[in-house]
């Protein structure tokens, strides 16, 4: 059998958890598919899991577990290892999922491939996952009584199954104090400053290095304004103090996923690129014809983006966008 | 205080990425080498509280000869000295964790105890997400992942983490291990009376032991669908109103 650690939000799995669930599907053959969760609506977020071939769905009840505890959520499959002894166990590649499943490696011992895209069942276990943010792929072999992994998200669909409900099993996991040192004490709710979400954006502009300056934004911020937008920006500009890193897209800032994302000024090395693969089309302003952007990029403009984003901003006015 | 910051050298691929023949690794042949943007801030983070509250700051690398680079790089901004675990290959993160764990004890035989460790929340090339976390269990010590804010007072340290909508914070006792992400902090660049220094200060090589993988590497491979070459939709100012019609396309005008 093989296990997954869902994760749930106001009594509704996660569409990312859902993906780990299609992806361990595969290599669970004709064995069951467990699902671990908990905290406050577990058991909502369980009713529907059995459409997605989970059969029976493990719900730990802990005082300890109303907030993110990852080391006590790491002991529940601890648990679920000892009295089941699946031969794989996952999660989704999200921060928490990757975070609880390492902390269960580490409890036990186990491997963990982080970020899977597809698994083929055996012993060992053989997995392709994520390198470098989505640049590169990785073939290997997972060797191990039992083996850890995480799904990267969005590569895989979720789907349902049309198997019925999944049986329902309460248990209390035995926590020592020791296991909720690490856990959430406060949550600080931001005040929204009108602005739009760069990761939610469906249109996002951003300048890199060619901006030139802090100023050199304004018109970007313009056609952002225009179009319900967000404005991003590369990382030779955080390093430089142009912009919050907040703004930055890529592999070590946000990753977006925008109707359209105009680059303007940016030359498309691949940790950029890695956190834009998500975006429907891609518009490259550069005034480098040779960039890298533009070979990966679905439209070009070779131009100066002073003058290229006054202009579309301009064409956008003249058609009574705005 | 004393506080070890792990940072790993990684080749900076720019617009593409070149496998080896072998496909066991990425041509560096024409590259240069960096540590990621989220170890950086830790390097950062080291040096500022040692400035302010005393100690000893150490970074460490496990990797080739060549990660003394590294390793001098981030004496250049202000850790004190460094430690080079030498390998030829690529680790795993069980072999990585457990050769960093090794370390830690020698250090602390050695009679230094680090308050602090640091990490990256994920290393910039292989994304394991796990090596803080390993050792962090190895040491029976607190683990906060992800962190974008720190304060360190009366034995304890407040981490933050952002989320979608805001900000977790957690509160763990000394000493704890950090896994950090780009945006705790703006790292200072390295001035030349630093580089200098840097070439002085001590660095401590060593082998570590061999531990099989338990997550084996078969070969890397370039994920489908690159190197597609972009329509030209114009040059300069007059293609704004075939950008528009792509806006238009995409249901952002009406
Ligand atoms: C581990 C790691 C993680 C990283 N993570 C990220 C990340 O998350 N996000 C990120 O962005 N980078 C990241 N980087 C950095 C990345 O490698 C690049 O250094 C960075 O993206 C370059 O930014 P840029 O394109 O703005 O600058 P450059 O590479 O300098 O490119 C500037 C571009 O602007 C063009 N240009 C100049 N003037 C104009 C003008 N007036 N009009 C139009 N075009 C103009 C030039 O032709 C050039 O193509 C990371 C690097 C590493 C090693
Ligand atoms: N070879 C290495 N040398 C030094 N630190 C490392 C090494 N590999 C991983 N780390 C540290 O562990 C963090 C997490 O790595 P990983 O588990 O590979 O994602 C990195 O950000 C580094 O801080």
């Amino acid at each position: 059998m093989t296990l997954v650690y869902v994760e749930h939000q106001d009594g509704r799995p996660d569409d990312a958890s859902l993906q780990a669930i299609a992806l361990v599907r595969e290599i669970t053959g004709g064995a069951p598919l467990h699902a671990l969760l908990a905290g406050p609506g577990a058991e909502d977020a369980a009713a529907g899991l059995g459409a997605h071939g989970v059969a029976t769905a493990h719900i730990a009840e802990h005082e300890a577990l109303a907030s993110h505890a990852p080391v006590a959520l790491a002991r529940c499959i601890g648990e679920l290892i000892e009295r089941l002894s699946p031969a794989a166990v996952a999660a989704a590649g999200s921060e928490r999922g990757n975070e609880v499943l390492a902390h269960a490696a580490a409890l036990g011992d186990l491997p963990l491939a982080a970020n899977c895209v597809a698994a083929e069942a055996g012993d060992p276990l053989t997995v392709t996952r994520i390198r470098w943010g989505g640049s590169l792929l990785e073939d290997a072999r997972l060797h191990g009584p039992v083996k850890l992994l995480t799904v990267a998200p969005h590569t895989v669909e979720a789907a349902e199954v049309g198997a019925g409900p999944a049986t329902l099993e309460r248990f209390t996991p035995s926590l020592a104090d020791a296991d909720l040192v690490v856990r959430v004490v406060e949550t600080v709710e931001q005040s929204s400053e009108g602005g739009v979400n760069l990761a939610d954006a469906r249109f996002v502009v951003s300048c890199g290095r060619g901006a030139g300056s802090p100023e050199g934004f304004a018109p970007a911020e313009e056609l952002a304004a225009l179009l319900g937008g967000a404005v991003g920006c590369s990382r030779a500009v955080t390093i430089a103090g142009w912009r919050s890193h907040t703004d930055q897209v890529g592999q070590t800032g946000t990753k977006i996923a925008p109707e359209v994302y105009l680059a303007c000024g940016i030359s498309g090395a691949t940790q950029h690129m890695a956190g834009c693969k998500g975006a429907k089309r891609i518009i490259a302003v550069n005034v480098d014809p040779e960039a890298p952007i533009i070979a990966n990029a679905d439209y070009a403009v070779i131009g100066d983006l002073h003058e290229v984003i006054p202009a579309i901003t301009a064409e956008l006015r003249k058609a009574g966008a705005g | 205080m004393n506080i070890l910051v792990c940072a790993k050298r990684v080749p900076m691929t720019g617009g593409t990425i070149v496998l080896t023949e072998d496909e066991q690794s990425i041509q560096t042949r024409h590259l240069g080498f960096t540590i990621s943007p989220h170890e950086e801030c830790g390097v950062e983070e080291a040096v500022r509280l040692i400035e302010a509250n005393g100690g000893e700051s150490v970074v460490l690398a496990l990797g080739p000869s060549e990660a003394e680079e590294q390793l001098r790089d981030a004496m250049a901004l202000g850790v004190d000295r460094a430690i080079l675990l030498e390998t030829a290959d690529e680790v795993d993160g069980q072999a990585t964790a457990a050769a960093i764990v090794a370390a830690i004890e020698a250090e602390r035989a050695a009679g230094v105890e680090f308050d602090l460790i640091f990490f990256g929340n994920e290393s910039a090339d292989s994304g394991n997400y796990q090596v803080g976390i390993r050792v962090a269990h190895a040491l029976g010590r607190p683990c906060v992942t992800g962190v974008k804010g720190i304060t360190v007072q009366d034995g304890r340290a407040r981490c933050e983490q952002e989320t979608a909508s805001g900000r977790d914070v957690y509160d763990v006792p000394l000493p704890a291990v950090i896994t950090v992400k780009e945006g705790l902090n703006l790292p200072r660049y390295p001035s030349v009376p630093g580089r200098l220094r840097a070439k002085r200060k001590p660095l401590a090589a060593s082998a570590p032991e061999r531990r099989d993988a338990g997550v084996e590497k078969l070969r890397l491979r370039l994920p489908p669908g690159q190197g597609k070459q972009a329509e030209i939709l114009g040059h300069g100012p007059e293609a704004a109103p075939a950008v528009v019609e792509v806006l238009r396309r995409a249901g952002l005008v009406t």
